[in-house]
């Protein structure tokens, strides 16, 4: 039995836990528990004052049930009181319930304060050490706010007991921690620190801790205590084992406060002071030689102290970084732990090498040891020190030896267990592009990442990729080769098939000369994967289709009947539907020219932060990642310098397939406006709404799409709307009108002298619009010219949806001046008015007449007379390219006619005005002067008015 | 260096001591316990001590049935957390005599009396054996003398009492949750810590 007095021997509680123990299941464990809260809430409650011993007996019944794992709602107020109890025993309980079940009872807070306050105050030492004990137990805010003051008083005061100095010093370092705010420097700050020359080593140990943590903080206060640290660690690593008495542990002097004191050190630079920097520097060689000399027990406890001191000592040497031959010993040490046969030596050796691996001193020393390391990952059992063997290649790697670090790390990913796969395939990814001198090895290390661990293939990684071989163009044939090969396996994963389409789709025309890799097999090679693919992985593939057509006009039909199968067209994805749709309206009613502009190659990609990067950053946390090893060796990425650090905190993620790879300043190969779907009945399903962006989601990808129908940002305007009516004269499709509430979307067609316009109304929050009205006015003159008639709209919008109204116009004569939509409606209580120039112009009424050049001179010469002519010349306004002209003409309503202008460059057009009254035909005529970056724009029709009228519309479009 | 929290536990999974350095919710620690055990238990035994857990580090030793699990920071000294498991140890066994882990059940009290004079705040405090000690025994006999008026007889009856239930848990009584026959295992023998440790460093 034991030899000390286990306690003062609670029967009750003694057989109360054993009952607990003798429960023969859960259930018959509540039962009891249930039973004993019952009871001792009946006791706290019952007249009779409860005596001390029992108070103190039910107090800890209730201890160990809250240990047990049950919440323990009372007995706060008892265990109080016991704490203010004279009688040692049961302020010990009262103090070790309220340690453990903090409350935060300010009426409580407040006794318990008072009762500390008392038995700080009694100078019985015993009773001090509890009260300390508590306050740094709880270390709440209310105990620093009443003791922060008074502890410091104690710690340095002359006639304070030596436990009781411990246990002030770490009391003020706990609430140091948690409130630091309350905890004030002063005038002790100075004293605490000659605690590191006392007499007591366990005083010593305490303060160093203290010392550490405050130095951390305010290096400045406590400068002197380096050199008392470095006297007193010289004293211990100097002294003969036995000196030290009590506080040498299995041979070794005083392991923690050795430990401590290192740690102080790391908290400051090398020491200036010559003496006393080689005063440092003998005590760490000392610790380096004594790990040389065979060990005086052969118990593990001897080697773990002696070792940890050691290891600590290697922190300082790497802190420093200024003594290389302390570094390179300290790494031939750590190179000696990496084969030892001690599990747990082999991983600290691996993981400290890591942070010698970033020191300029003992990196190459390091490198040494790569073979060992090699073998380390490959022999292992344990997958903790395979995870630190992996770190530390990553560590080591650069450029001498990345094609045999990645290399073996490919191969260890064969096997590499579940948990740690996917950093390894980060590492891989960051070390491939990061060292690849050549970049097809890049290309064929990620390809390879992809066959063996594709499941762990993050989207950072596939992104990567393309866009490295998007923007190295002497990579791409390489990379398209690779992907096609690759493909051919039977069975590849679905990263792959994503890889090889987007670069087949973007590059697929560089070995297409092959007859191997014809067209033809490029996509039936892809088309194979489609079925095996989830959603988006198909829509990728559709849109690596289309850009077939572009890149391959021989296999447009193969394609078409593709996109136009009802398992696509049809597709219940409404994603996969869309794109069909739109992709094979697209390759239908496109030329070539304008195919080959939308469809053109991606763009480069703008410079930044490897997102794998971030991701591994996000991953491990700042503090685990050799970091020092990215900014110090400049590798480069993409020609460039490596990221800053600026660059990193910034720490770009890329929401979204479109937003990372699609440059945000140019659109996806989508929908010309020409393309929207035909029928009205789709109108308030979700296809139209997307491709009008008027879901409320703020994504990036989304907004590209606006950018299709209308070249510049849509900006949220209050006054009547005047620019996006410009933006409507060559198109008749787009959005009007978009502030944070309500996006105004419109479709129209016209025939003749006939109009039908349908404006779409879409509500951007998740409230209702109330009382919601939309009207079309026009000016008097106005009125006699163009005949306006709209229907009523429904008065009520539901949060996200949307709402349709047709507007029926007749052109009666010409005209000039524009109707207003003037709409209204309440939101969230608050009355909204939003005016827009509706966009109805003159040359919405054109039909497009084809001519021979012969009649279009002849015509022109007709319409001589100079009150029928207009010209204007005007500087370019975008840039000058032929196509985008081209289509603006034609949007513009007139027919381009090909080969009648003598010369080339220029472009003429034909088309007949229909209103009801009569008809009026028009001839243009554009020049571009490329050199000057000008135009002259020349209009003749038969009236003065119209030639005017559609001379300043078109005008504004160059 | 900082200790975050210790926890001890048995083989079964049992939580047996917890203490906490740093603020958190009851309902946090419940699942970081939980979490813990699991991933300890589950570790092979020639696996180093060592793991790397969240933002952490644990270092945890198995003596007999018990584990001994610390959580520390990052640039945290592993080994000699793992000693300070071992001074840890060393007290309990030396104050209760071949501490075994129905010890710290019955007596859990005395288990946390023992931890903070030897860890405060989550730093050694006290790391001379004989001082932390010294100071248990004080207070051991500020409590005999507090006991003056009680009955004399009354620590007899509770240890014959205690005795007798370690007896009838290791031999008599059948085990209850099929835990208990390991109970009583000495925890500085057992595990990792060979039998002649006791001889060398004087506790037999």
């Amino acid at each position: 039995m034991p030899a000390v007095s286990k306690g003062d021997g609670m029967r009750g509680l003694a057989v109360f836990i054993s009952d607990i123990r003798n429960c023969k299941s859960k259930e018959a464990e509540i039962k009891r528990i249930n039973k004993e809260l019952a009871n001792i809430r009946s006791k706290f409650k019952g007249d009779k004052a409860l005596d001390g011993y029992s108070k103190k007996k039910y107090v800890c019944k209730l201890l160990f049930i809250f240990l047990l794992g049950h919440d323990i709602d009372f007995g706060h107020m008892e265990a109080v009181n016991l704490l203010s109890s004279n009688k040692y025993t049961e302020k010990q309980i009262g103090y070790l319930f309220i340690s453990v079940l903090v409350n935060s009872n300010s009426d409580l807070i407040r006794l318990i304060n008072n009762a500390i306050k008392n038995d700080l105050a009694s100078r019985n030492p015993t009773f001090m050490n509890l009260a300390l004990h508590c306050i740094a137990n709880v270390g709440s805010r209310e105990m620093a706010e009443a003791f922060a003051s008074e502890i410091p008083r104690i710690l340095v005061a002359g006639d304070t007991m030596d436990s009781v100095k411990q246990s002030a010093a770490l009391c003020l370092l706990r609430l140091n921690r948690s409130s630091p705010d309350l905890v004030p420097m002063g005038d002790w700050t100075a004293r605490v620190v000659h605690l590191l020359n006392d007499q007591h080593l366990g005083v010593v140990t305490a303060a160093s801790s203290l010392i550490t943590t405050l130095a951390q903080k305010q290096p400045d206060d406590f400068k002197t205590s380096v050199s008392l640290a470095v006297t007193r660690l010289s004293r211990i690593v100097s002294s003969a084992s036995i000196d030290l008495q009590d506080y040498t542990y299995y041979f070794v002097a005083a392991p923690w406060l050795s430990v401590k004191l290192l740690r102080l050190l790391q908290c400051y630079p090398p020491p200036e002071d010559a003496a006393l920097r080689g005063r440092l520097t003998e005590c760490l060689e000392t610790i380096l030689n004594k790990a040389q000399e065979p060990p005086k027990s052969k118990k593990v406890q001897h080697s773990n102290a002696k070792n940890a001191v050691l290891f600590e000592a290697i922190s300082l040497i790497i802190h420093q970084d200024s003594e290389p031959t302390l570094l390179v010993r300290a790494c031939n040490q750590l190179g000696q732990f990496l084969q030892h046969r001690e599990t747990n030596l082999r991983y600290l050796a691996l993981e400290s090498m890591c942070t010698l691996a970033s020191s300029e001193f003992s990196h190459e020393a390091v490198k040494t040891h790569i073979e060992t390391v090699i073998n380390a990952l490959k022999t292992e059992r344990d997958v903790s020190v395979r995870q630190r063997a992996v770190d530390l290649l990553y560590a080591m790697c650069d450029r001498s030896n990345a094609k045999q670090i990645v290399a073996e790390m490919l191969s260890y990913l064969e096997t590499a267990d579940y948990s740690i796969r996917e950093e390894i395939v980060l590492k891989v990814a960051i070390l491939a592009e990061k060292y690849a001198v050549d970049y097809t090895w890049y290309v064929d290390t990620i390809l390879n990442l992809i066959r063996i661990a594709g499941d762990y293939v993050s989207e950072e990684v596939w992104y990567r990729v393309i866009q490295i071989v998007i923007n190295r163009d002497d990579v791409q044939g390489y990379a398209a080769k690779t992907v096609f090969e690759a493909l051919q396996a039977p069975a590849c994963h679905e990263n792959l098939v994503k890889v090889g389409g987007y670069i087949l789709g973007e590059f697929g025309n560089l070995i297409a000369g092959d007859s191997r890799s014809s067209p033809l097999v490029q996509f039936n090679l892809l088309h194979s994967k489609f079925h095996l693919c989830s959603v988006p992985t198909r829509a990728l593939l559709l849109s690596a289709y289309i850009k077939f057509i572009n890149l391959f006009p021989e296999v447009k039909a193969t394609i078409q009947d593709v996109l136009r199968s009802d398992s696509q067209l049809r597709n219940a994805d409404v994603e996969i539907q869309q794109r069909a749709v739109e992709y094979l309206r697209l390759s239908c009613v496109a030329s070539t020219d304008i195919l080959a502009t939308v469809l053109e190659e991606m763009p480069p990609f703008p410079e930044r932060e490897s997102s794998i990067l971030a991701k591994l950053k996000k991953k491990k946390g700042p503090g685990n990642l050799p970091e020092t090893n990215d900014s110090r060796r400049n590798g480069k990425v993409n020609g460039s310098t490596e990221p800053s650090e600026k660059m990193e905190s910034s720490n770009q993620c890329f929401p979204s397939l479109f937003a990372d790879l699609l440059p945000t300043n140019r659109p996806r190969p989508a929908p010309s406006s020409s393309i929207m779907p035909s029928a009205g009945t789709v109108v308030s399903t979700h296809p139209f709404t997307d491709v009008l962006n008027l879901n409320p989601a703020p994504s990036t990808g989304a907004s590209l799409l606006i950018d299709v129908f209308s070249e510049t940002s849509i900006e949220a305007s209050t006054e009547m709307s005047e620019d996006s009516f410009h933006r409507f004269i060559c198109k008749n499709n787009g959005v009007l009108y978009e502030n944070h509430l309500l996006q105004i979307g419109l479709r129209s067609e016209y025939r003749q002298n006939l109009g039908r316009m349908y404006i779409f109304y879409g509500n951007k929050t998740s409230a209702q619009l109330l009382n919601f009205s939309s009207s079309v006015t026009s000016s008097d003159a106005l009125k006699a010219q163009l005949n306006v008639q709209s229907k009523a709209v429904d008065p009520v919008i539901e949060g996200g949806a949307q709402v349709q109204q047709i507007i029926n116009i007749e052109c009666v004569s010409d005209f000039t001046d524009a109707p207003a939509l003037n709409i209204q409606f309440r939101c969230s209580g608050t009355l909204q008015n939003i005016s827009v120039k509706l966009p109805v112009m003159l040359n919405k009424f054109f039909q497009p007449t084809e001519m021979t050049s012969q009649d279009f001179f002849q015509r022109w010469k007709q319409l001589g007379d100079p009150r029928q002519e207009v010209q204007k010349i005007f500087k370019a306004k975008h840039p000058m390219d032929k196509d985008l002209t081209k289509s603006k003409i034609v949007g513009f309503g007139v027919a381009l006619l090909d080969a009648v202008d003598p010369n080339n460059e220029n472009f003429v057009g034909a088309g007949i005005i229909h209103t009801k009254n009569t008809q009026v035909g028009c001839l243009l005529r554009l020049e571009p002067n490329i050199q000057a970056q000008m135009y002259r724009l020349t209009l003749r029709t038969s009236r003065d008015t119209v030639s005017q009228r559609l001379c300043d519309l078109l005008a504004e479009q160059f | 260096m900082t200790m975050q929290f210790m926890l001890l536990f048995s083989r079964q999974g049992k939580l047996r001591l917890q203490k906490w350095y740093v603020p958190l919710s009851d309902k946090e620690k419940k699942k970081i316990t939980r979490e813990l055990v699991q991933t300890v238990l589950a570790r092979k035994p020639k696996m180093c001590s060592f793991l790397e857990w969240r933002d952490l580090k644990i270092v945890y030793k198995r003596y007999a049935s018990l584990y001994f699990c610390c959580a520390i920071e990052d640039q945290d000294n592993e080994l000699i957390t793992l000693e300070i498991i071992h001074r840890y140890v060393e007290l309990l066994d030396k104050y209760f005599g071949s501490v075994c882990e129905l010890d710290i059940i019955f007596n859990f009290e005395k288990a946390y009396f023992i931890l903070d004079e030897f860890l405060l705040g989550g730093e050694a405090q006290e790391t001379s054996k004989k001082n932390v000690l010294k100071a248990i025994e004080q207070a051991d006999l500020l409590q005999e003398d507090a006991k003056v008026s009680a009955p004399s007889f009354f620590f007899h009856i509770s240890s014959a009492l205690t005795c007798m239930l370690y007896h009838r848990m290791s031999n008599g009584c059948p085990p209850t949750h099929g835990e208990e026959s390991k109970c009583t295992n000495y925890v500085l023998q057992e595990a990792e810590t060979p039998r002649s440790v006791l001889e060398e460093i004087g506790l037999t």
